[in-house]
């Protein structure tokens, strides 16, 4: 298993093809250009299945989400599934204030993110 | 940051000159910051854990935008934060004024709409996450350069949740319920 650590992103590979990005701290605009950048290099490193995990996240404002919904338009450009995994209510508050709650592939844990 | 529960709010009219008061620089990297400050006092007001996040979310929000448009990501310009409590009222045991003022480029202030929801696409939520989540929202030109944002949330009492001044406080008795709001499937904004 495969892992890169930077300041605000770790990035695991559990299985061949599958690749877990996990913010380390809350995402605003100080810190989405740096998730995007993470995953766009991800998206185009033949991954089949993109995960980010929020576990560490509590709080996300609107950079997040559109970096989140940036890479969900990419990933499927690429034939990659983007799930989201281990997301925080207050989290989950803004993707429902958005309405983009249903537009994502939202799931409880890794394990079930890797598993979809 | 934490706020300390031994004194009791001073509550004021609307419109007087803020309690509280921050001046920062347009960098994002203090918007954390800002909406710790926010968070905090919301707390220390009454409003439950979700509602606090949700003012401090308006107030990032808010921030961001003067940040990318007002000031095109110049990260050096000044932006004032004030804070008011609003008085107890009728049912309602209060609520928080936030004004937000900068130097940017004035505009008229009935441009400033959310885009509709239904494109989902990449940015330009911000207008729409502060209508929702707050209950009255205003923009001024300023007199002499800039633009003032005025953002205003109240709360109702609950039977759980005791007037601040009667409880002897501590953060978890002190847990107001805001006013409920449209279901936001059914706005439009």
């Amino acid at each position: 298993m495969a892992k890169q650590q930077s300041d605000f992103i770790t990035i695991d590979r559990p299985e061949q093809g599958v690749v877990v990005i996990a913010p380390t701290t809350d995402i605003d605009m100080s810190r989405s250009p740096e998730l995007r950048t993470a995953i766009r290099q991800e998206l185009g490193g033949g991954v089949h299945k993109l995960i980010v995990d929020l576990c560490d996240v509590n709080y996300m404002d609107s950079s997040g989400l559109a970096t989140l919904v940036e890479a969900m338009r990419n990933a499927s450009k690429t034939d990659t599934k983007l799930v989201i995994c281990h997301m925080h209510e207050k989290v989950s508050a803004i993707f429902e204030i958005a309405r983009l709650d249903s537009f994502f592939s939202i799931v409880e844990s890794r394990d079930d993110a890797i598993s979809l | 940051m934490t706020v300390g529960c031994t004194v009791e709010p001073k509550w004021v009219d609307m419109h007087e000159s803020p309690e509280i008061e921050l001046k920062l620089i347009s960098d994002p990297m203090y918007l954390c910051g800002a909406r710790e400050l926010v968070g905090c006092i919301a707390k220390r007001i009454g409003f439950n854990d979700m509602d606090c996040s949700k003012i401090a979310l308006a107030v990032d929000e808010a921030l961001a935008n003067i940040i990318r448009h007002g000031y095109n990501k110049s990260f050096d310009r000044p932006i004032w934060i004030g804070i008011n409590p609003i008085k107890p009222e009728g049912d309602s045991i209060g609520g928080i004024e936030i004004t937000i003022d900068d130097e940017a480029k004035q505009v008229d202030p009935c441009e400033m709409k959310g885009r509709e929801l239904e494109d989902i696409k990449p940015g330009g939520l911000g207008v729409h996450i502060i209508q929702e989540v707050m209950d009255e929202v205003r923009y001024e030109k300023r007199e002499t350069v800039g633009m003032r944002m005025i953002m205003v949330k109240r709360a109702v009492r609950t039977q759980e949740s005791p007037r601040l001044s009667d409880a002897k406080c501590n953060a978890n008795a002190c847990c107001v319920t805001s006013i409920p709001k449209k279901s936001s499937k059914t706005r439009t904004s």
